[in-house]
């Protein structure tokens, strides 16, 4: 429960602190860290324009997809509290209701009938249809490290006591982090600063949706950032008394938020085409804490 | 014993009674019979679901034996799905024959071949005597040629259909020597004998037994590689039957193989991996032969070998669960794979009916040619996406309960003692995510280009909306697929005596037995699922109450500077697959045609893509080819002149009376040159 409010919170700067790292990088002042929210707060007081070729699926798609990243933020638990819905096999319920809104921001793209929307909404689906097994198979390993299938005790169960196990924790982050990366459109995948369409994932997607639409859009990839941190937030938080975890759960997220600016800043966004290699090499990494977890259980050698 | 015979003799009367109807009758009283045979079936179904079991054993003839009808808990929870499926598809059927209203002796032939098909289908779930299961299910392998072949004066119909023919008839054969082989040991025709005759017999043997049987079974369910019949029947036939074969015909393997699973003792772990592998292959070879189609109906038939596949996930878990003795898996195994087998016969005949309101509005099954549906059928965009949301397994609809049970079923088991196995799951895992990403891209592409943007196409005469007597059963379907995913628990619960059958092969439940409670984990989904479809709407309501006072500007779709958009700019499908295609294409078989765009003044370039099977290419197409070159040697021997016919039989005659004597005489001289 403890989780939503601290997410929410996270989400607030999230945005921000990356834009700052990326001005500061690149020898620039930069706006507040406030200020992409004071965006999204504008968006949301604006009128809009609608396609003429639109129907009521660009309408409600927005509101699903929105829907479907707080859905998704209600099973990420903090440590040893659960989230607001907690079961066995809750990561399976996060994984599909995420694909719920995205499926809904694909046909909303393609509900403009608009020669560029369809290539994004074309990448987005690949791109995510191949980022999902490698997260799948994170889960399944430390499914089977800890005996457990739900958020909490997965995360509530994981100790690290070998050094085998500390090297699965720095890959299981790194492999959340391009996971983030990827769902959110981000660099080495996507360049959401690029000025030309045919290169965009994200955002040529969202080229016609404007004023409250947009703003729900954008508050979004700023939930979905902080629940990704959040996530990797909690492999740190053992069982500490609440105020050190909740510090530790905010300087997990500024590092993330951090992390995100310099890759951004030093990384050139991949060829399209190579893209999807690049994005299935996760699912090998991954495999990789998979034998790792077989070597501590002992399974193997 | 009397409602069975009042019952057949009602059913023969109809079939008598149907051609000697007007069309309007033949058709209303097909469904009226559909309809009461659902009703009597139901009532003898639905108790037995709950607990009771019954068992009548006719006398039978000299050749059959004793002929026994029991109805278990399996075969209940089939005819129920079956016979949901079969009324709303005779409701829409109605409606949708009334395009071919003219034709009326090929009508009659229909309505009779489906009352047929149901009755056979009962047949096939209820008689447990091998030669009378034979014979039903031939009966329903020729009613539902007939059915199939319904636009019998197109080519590529009948070619389909014989096809679907040829390859029935090897699935029976398959099965006829299994039979054969059964009753050769135990002089029984009896199912009863196959349990007699796995345990008399060491484990090695009843699993080749039961390979015969998975054979023969999983040609009818279109397991890969038994599946090339499959994408050609389903889009020729008339959009009902498309939906009765993919929802219930298809099942009926899967029927068969649950039925053997109960039957025989054998080795479950490893013919539970054999399933499962089997199965993994088929979900994400359909799926991705789903993705490249440009018929609508083909693509749809991909996805039920897809499907089909999933399914086949929770039956190996389960069956991996009775070899490990482990309970949960065999639970969440088979729950999650009979639930399935439900939710697919809903959302998978939702889904063929909608492509037969967009046939009849457009006459076209060309995704290609199809766009901005929404507009002109906004009831058929709507239940058609239900589907598609079902199908991909999301919540909060039915396929996602199936999935996360048998994704649950699947976490638990990794922990395994055994490391192949553990691989064997985690293969499984990889699969399934797979199967449920390339489904979304697959039918965010199907929905996406059919009913959104702008028409590509020019269609003679305005496209209009289905009536409403072929929308009524498709919104009976929804609202299932719909409750199904917020009250998993109530249908979870419908399945507990099923279920049961399955967990008492277990000989000695382990102690790592139960510790996962699915009832109370359905619940839970069912509560989310709820929760996530009110915290849309409560932001949708939002997003309308501030809005409202808003100004509002209707303006054409940002073409990013251009001004002058038009339709044929819009994305395609082929162009929304094309990154998929490139990716994928060492493991497809696609052919291309293009022709350049060349000189000052080009004519015309196009550039044609044909998905076809590798598989079946490989399996089929091929060893024809060679089988032609080879027999075509012997082409000589057919060149239609009578005289040599006429020699021909001589020779035969001659062969035939002189074999034997020279035979014979050889035996002689053998004889004779011992003596010396």
């Amino acid at each position: 429960m403890i989780s939503l409010p601290l997410i929410i919170i996270a989400s607030l700067f999230f945005m921000g602190i990356v834009i700052r790292t990326k001005s500061i990088t690149s020898g620039r002042k930069g706006p507040g860290i406030f200020q992409p929210m004071k965006d999204v707060f504008r968006l949301w007081k604006k009128g809009a324009v609608y396609s003429e070729t639109t129907s009521f699926i660009f309408q409600i798609a927005p509101s699903i997809y929105f829907a479907s990243v707080l859905m998704a933020i209600l099973t990420i638990p903090f440590g040893e509290y659960p989230g607001l819905v907690s079961f066995n096999g809750d990561f399976v319920f996060f994984a599909y209701v995420l694909a719920i809104g995205k499926f809904f921001s694909i046909i909303g793209a393609l509900d403009t009938g608009s020669s560029f929307e369809g290539m994004g909404a074309s990448r987005e689906a690949l791109y995510s249809l191949l980022a999902e097994p490698a997260f799948f198979i994170l889960m399944g390993s430390f499914a089977l490290f800890t005996g457990h299938t739900s958020f909490v005790d997965i995360f509530t169960s994981l100790h690290f006591g070998t050094y085998i196990s500390y090297a699965l924790g720095i890959l299981a982050t790194f492999i959340l982090i391009m996971i983030a990366m990827i769902e959110n459109s981000r660099m080495p995948i996507d360049d959401p600063k690029t000025h030309l369409e045919l290169t965009m994932v994200h955002e040529v997607m969202i080229l016609d949706n404007s004023g409250f639409d947009l703003g729900l859009i954008l508050y979004a990839t700023n939930l979905k950032f902080a629940m990704y941190g959040a996530l990797i937030a909690n492999f740190f938080i053992e069982s500490l008394p609440i105020y050190i975890s909740i510090l530790i759960f905010l300087a997990v997220q500024f590092t993330f938020a951090i992390i995100v600016g310099i890759l951004e800043s030093f990384n050139a966004r991949f060829r399209m085409g190579n893209n999807a290699q690049f994005i299935f090499t996760l699912t090998s990494l991954s495999l990789l804490i998979f034998f790792g977890v077989l070597l501590i259980l002992k399974k193997i050698v | 014993m009397t409602i069975f015979l009042i019952y057949s003799i009602f059913v023969a009367l109809t079939f008598i009674a149907i051609p000697f109807l007007t069309v309007r009758f033949k058709g209303i009283i097909t469904l009226f019979v559909v309809i009461i045979n659902s009703i009597m079936s139901g009532m003898i179904a639905l108790p037995i679901l709950l607990g009771e079991e019954l068992e009548i054993i006719f006398n039978g003839t000299l050749i059959t034996g004793e002929i026994p009808i029991r109805i278990d808990a399996l075969s209940a929870w089939f005819i129920v799905v079956i016979n949901f499926t079969l009324v709303t598809g005779a409701i829409y059927g109605l409606h949708y024959m009334k395009a071919y209203k003219n034709q009326t002796h090929n009508i009659s032939l229909h309505c009779i071949a489906y009352l047929l098909l149901q009755v056979a289908l009962m047949g096939i779930c209820a008689i447990q005597n091998a030669i009378l299961f034979l014979f039903a299910w031939e009966i329903m392998a020729l009613s539902s040629f007939v059915l199939v072949i319904f636009e019998h004066n197109k080519r590529a119909t009948l070619k389909a259909g014989i096809n679907f023919l040829i390859q029935s008839h090897i699935s029976i054969l398959f099965l006829t020597v299994a039979f054969i082989w059964v009753c050769y040991r135990t002089n029984s025709y009896d199912f009863n004998a196959i349990s007699v005759f796995s345990t008399n017999n060491p484990s090695v043997i009843s699993f080749g037994l039961y390979l015969f049987f998975f054979i023969g079974f999983s040609i009818k369910a279109g397991f890969v590689p038994f599946h090339t019949w499959l994408p050609y029947a389903h889009p020729v036939a008339p959009a009902h039957i498309s939906g009765i074969m993919s929802g219930v015909i298809i099942k009926i393997g899967i029927f068969g193989m649950l039925r053997m699973l109960l039957l025989i003792t054998t080795d479950f772990t490893i013919l539970g991996s054999l399933i499962l592998i089997f199965s993994v292959i088929s979900g994400v070879y359909g799926v991705m032969l789903a993705i490249i189609q440009h018929n609508i109906k083909t693509l749809l038939a991909y996805h039920s070998i897809e499907n089909i596949g999933i399914i086949g996930i929770g039956i190996g878990l389960g069956t991996i669960g009775i070899g490990e003795n482990n309970p949960t898996l065999v639970i969440l195994g088979f729950g999650g794979g009979l639930l399935h087998v439900l939710n697919h016969s809903l959302f998978k005949s939702l889904l063929f009916f909608g492509a037969g309101n967009i046939y009849q509005a457009t006459h076209t099954l060309n995704i290609e040619k199809l766009g901005g549906l929404i507009k002109s059928m906004p009831h058929t965009a709507i239940l058609f996406l239900i589907a598609a949301l079902a199908i991909c397994g999301l919540p909060p609809f039915n396929g996602f309960i199936s999935e996360f049970l048998i994704y649950s079923g699947l976490f638990n088991g990794i922990e395994n003692k055994i490391l192949l196995n553990v691989f064997i799951f985690l293969f499984s895992i990889l699969g399934l995510v797979l199967i449920g990403g390339l489904a979304l891209l697959c039918f965010t592409k199907a929905f996406g280009i059919i009913f959104l943007g702008k028409p590509r196409y020019q269609f003679h005469g305005t496209v209009k909306e289905a009536g409403k007597w072929k929308l009524i059963p498709m919104y009976l379907i929804a609202a299932f697929i719909i409750s199904i995913g917020i009250f998993p628990q109530f249908f979870m619960q419908i399945l507990t005596k099923l279920i049961q059958l399955f967990t008492n092969k277990i000989i000695q439940p382990s102690e790592l037995a139960i510790n996962f409670q699915p009832y109370d984990t359905l619940q839970n989904i069912g509560l989310c699922a709820l929760g996530f479809i009110a915290l849309g709407i409560t932001i949708y309501w939002i997003r309308t109450k501030i809005t409202a006072l808003k100004p509002k500007i209707i303006a054409p779709t940002w073409g990013c500077g251009y001004v002058a958009n038009s339709e044929k700019m819009q994305y395609t499908a082929s162009s929304f697959i094309r990154s998929f295609r490139k990716l994928a294409e060492p493991l497809l078989l696609i052919r291309k045609n293009k022709t350049e765009v060349t000189g000052v003044f080009p004519k015309m370039g196009e550039h044609k893509t044909h998905p076809l099977d590798k598989m079946e290419e490989w399996l089929i197409a091929i060893p024809l080819r060679r089988m032609y070159f080879i027999f075509g040697k012997f082409r000589f021997i057919q060149n239609g002149n009578p005289q040599i016919y006429v020699l021909y039989g001589a020779i035969f005659i001659v062969l035939i009376i002189g074999l034997p004597l020279l035979y014979n005489a050889f035996l002689k001289l053998i004889e004779f040159i011992n003596l010396i």
